[in-house]
């Protein structure tokens, strides 16, 4: 597995955390692990929904303080 | 003290008229030296590439020569730069010059790269040249009726646009009497109609009154151009007959090949707009990887607090202000009505029903622009 590439989206209204997941998932290579940085509560049920529907993987999500650190693994 | 601004866009220049006006002084003084390059000898007003695609501007209205833009003291060439030495301090332009600098900033905008989906450029519309905006709008004039479809690629430059285009269809194809042979559908990469959610929970209601139907969750993969069908990464397709598209961009082609920054946007600061790892390096507007809006609008006002800063450093030694993610966007909700929307990096923006007044200042700001990228408003 490749080591994690952190997207820090903390504090950020537009593009916004998922938009911003989004872009840097289009430019990883299959099996890369990307964990997403947000302050956005909206974030822990958007990007699985998108992860999910894309077909990637859902690692694990976990709110630290007030970040939700998101991880998820490019599958195809 | 030599500065060097390398860009000629809206960070750039605004960025370069107020530095010159705090440091008149020094520049007269020859204390400092304050020197721009940039690609081109005229200045675009990119937000007027929407009105040049709905015939509502011609494309000249949009420019105005870049040297008369900027404050006497200075140094303008067109010459863009080709290579960034920076651990030289200097840069290496297209005409094989050197200039060397003690503080630089980049501001090289970015650019449409419908390329990177296949199918894209053959099959759709765009709006963020001139010559796309002028092929759009011949386009719409010869449309007749039959689907629309709007798709949206990430990264991209104005995140208004997708929401200002489809209202402004809408407006179009009413005010030609056909709007009932039109079927508009949106389509937008996440789970719901805009990365802002005051925008999405106002826009979605709107979407419904004027009947634009909206799909989620579609990113683009490649477009069927001969069968007229977008396909999406998450699996399903768009049909269309005429196909409207907000391509996904890039940094600057020179931004790339030099490592700066991946897909030409370079790590920057997000207070102090530095560029990360160069202390006398900074960077504005769509160059920078910060996570705010691609737009004039943050260029504008990161240009202000960096121009108050580098002033502040050659005073004092220190800057003194931070960046705190200010965006202010103006919404066009079709061609008499608008809004607006204003954030920071800790404010979401909150979103007031569009009126006609809010549209006559937008197009009123379309000429105070000239003013405002002179630094003076």
């Amino acid at each position: 597995m490749s080591e994690s590439k952190i997207v820090d989206a903390c504090n950020t209204y537009c593009p916004g955390p998922l938009m911003e997941l989004i872009t840097h998932m289009k430019r990883a290579k299959v099996g890369d692990v990307l964990e997403l940085l947000s302050t956005d509560k909206g974030s822990a049920n958007d990007v699985p929904e998108w992860v999910t529907k894309a077909g990637h993987d859902m690692l694990g999500s976990e709110k630290v303080g007030e970040v939700w650190h998101i991880k998820v693994r490019k599958a195809r | 003290m030599r500065i060097l601004v390398v860009g000629g866009g809206t960070g750039g220049t605004i960025l370069a008229n107020n530095l010159a006006r705090r440091l008149s002084a020094e520049t007269d003084s020859g204390k400092v030296r304050l020197t721009m390059l940039s690609a081109s000898d005229r200045h675009m007003y990119q937000p007027g590439l929407l009105y040049v695609a709905f015939g509502q501007m011609s494309p000249d209205q949009l420019y105005r020569d870049q040297a008369s833009l900027l404050e006497p003291a200075i140094e303008f060439h067109v010459d863009p730069v080709e290579q960034f030495q920076l651990d030289q301090n200097r840069v290496k332009t297209a005409s094989g010059k050197i200039h060397e600098y003690d503080m630089l900033v980049i501001a090289t905008g970015s650019r449409m790269v419908p390329n990177e989906t296949p199918g894209l450029t053959e099959g759709a519309e765009f709006f963020y040249t001139e010559e796309s905006a002028m092929k759009m709008f011949r386009r719409l004039r010869e449309f007749q009726g039959g689907k629309v479809a709007i798709v949206v690629g990430l990264p991209h430059k104005c995140p208004i646009a997708p929401v200002e285009v489809t209202f402004s269809l809408h407006d179009y194809f009413k005010s030609r009497g056909i709007r009932d042979k039109v079927q508009i559908k949106y389509y937008y990469p996440i789970n719901r109609i805009h990365s802002i959610e005051n925008v999405a929970k106002w826009a979605t209601p709107e979407f419904k009154r004027i009947g634009v139907e909206y799909e989620t969750l579609f990113n683009m993969r490649e477009v069927d151009v001969e069968n007229k069908i977008v396909k999406s990464e998450e699996g399903s397709e768009a049909h269309y007959d005429l196909l409207i598209a907000i391509p996904e961009h890039r940094g600057m082609e020179v931004i790339e090949r030099d490592k700066l920054g991946e897909d030409g946007w370079i790590p920057t600061d997000r207070q102090k707009l530095s560029m990360v790892g160069h202390d006398n390096v900074f960077v504005l507007g769509d160059t920078t990887n910060l996570p705010v809006s691609k737009t004039g609008s943050a260029a504008h006002f990161e240009a202000e607090v960096l121009a108050e800063n580098m002033a502040s450093i050659v005073k004092i030694g220190t800057p003194v202000r931070d960046y705190d993610g200010k965006v202010y966007c103006f919404i066009e909700a079709g061609h008499d009505r608008a809004t607006y929307a204003m954030f920071n990096y800790f404010n979401p923006p909150d979103l007031k029903p569009p009126s006609k007044p809010m549209h006559w200042f937008k197009v009123a700001y379309n000429q105070m622009y000239w003013t405002s990228v002179r630094g003076l408003l």
